[in-house]
């Protein structure tokens, strides 16, 4: 299925969860945050919650700023 | 030295040094993190940004230690008030504390506050039980209504971000201290460390700097700099100063004269 994964197009497989797609891309659990269609999914809700095709998904992360 | 119970209360927490500091522009992430440690700074502020998907890059956070540092996320890049609490709800999420810089942003040459966006945003993530740290205009009546607002703080500029210019008007400052109860912090505007003694000496409650620091030539010095101006003017505040005089009052007594 289609996810635009941070503003990119990426093909993630079917039936896949959050938790599943950071261990995926290899991102840590901690410290981050995901939205998913611009609705943030609480860390607590990151192994059960399914993916769909054409989800928008954002993992953001803090960086160096003023 | 300080006194020790000449503390910072932001929001209900207790903060030893009146100094925070950005975590932008720095040359390496070990850069960053030892100007952190020299500064002396507890709490020190981050942006939010999307991961980068490519594996090999390190993060920020690797370099920092939690444990010493309190976190305050910014929205910067933000230019209205619903991308700057999407932007905190993220950092929550995140971070896992309520603490944000709130900035939004009115154009991209001045950098300067968009405060009709600025107040519906603080307003809504009041309620959402942020505490929130205003970055705004050195206008009184916007730190008055901020405060009202709820914000644990207000973050007037001394000049434009990443400027250098200095406190351009100390007297607006001053006026946004006797007016308001919680605690004023100049963000941005600080060039050099008498920047930042002159804004502590105005009695200010901290000061917020990323540019001074992460730019200078040398940013490790230019940190212990910093971290000595915010002390010694707190000190130089808190002694209170001299009337200015137009003319000269002499220091050696004219009693006992021989001449």
């Amino acid at each position: 299925m289609k996810i635009l994964l941070n503003g990119e197009d990426t093909e993630q497989s079917d039936g896949i969860t959050i938790a599943g797609l950071l261990t995926h891309l290899g991102i840590g659990l901690d410290r981050v945050a995901v939205e998913v269609n611009q609705a943030i999914v609480p860390k607590t809700k990151h192994e059960t919650h399914l993916l769909s095709d054409g989800d928008r998904i954002e993992i953001v992360h803090f960086v160096g700023g003023g | 030295m300080t006194n020790k119970t000449d503390k910072l209360v932001i929001g209900g927490r207790e903060f030893s040094s009146r100094l925070m500091v950005g975590t932008g522009k720095y040359a390496s992430f070990e850069q960053t993190a030892q100007a952190l440690e020299i500064s002396g700074a507890e709490i020190i502020t981050v942006a939010v940004r999307r991961v980068n998907l490519d594996r090999s890059k390190e993060s920020l956070l690797d370099y920092i230690d939690l444990k010493k540092y309190t976190l305050l996320p910014n929205t910067a890049g933000c230019y209205t008030a619903d991308d700057a609490v999407r932007t905190c709800l993220l950092a929550r999420e995140a971070g896992m504390s309520d603490f944000v810089k709130l900035e939004v942003l009115g154009d991209e040459k001045t950098l300067f506050p968009d405060n009709e966006e600025l107040l519906k945003a603080a307003k809504v993530l009041v309620g959402e039980g942020f505490t929130v740290l205003p970055y705004c205009s050195d206008d009184v009546i916007l730190c008055k209504k901020l405060e009202d607002l709820g914000c644990a703080a207000v973050m007037p500029l001394g000049a434009p971000i990443g400027s250098g210019l200095g406190i351009r008007n100390p007297y607006n400052i001053k006026i946004i201290l006797e007016n308001v109860k919680v605690p004023v912090i100049v963000d941005a505007g600080v060039g050099s460390a008498s920047d930042a003694a002159i804004a502590m000496e105005l009695g200010c409650d901290g000061v917020l700097m990323n540019t001074a620091i992460a730019c200078a030539q040398d940013p490790i010095a230019m940190a212990e700099a910093m971290k000595l101006a915010v002390i010694a003017g707190r000190l130089s505040y808190k002694a209170g100063r001299i009337p200015r005089k137009l003319y000269a009052n002499a220091s050696s007594p004219l009693e006992g004269m021989f001449l």
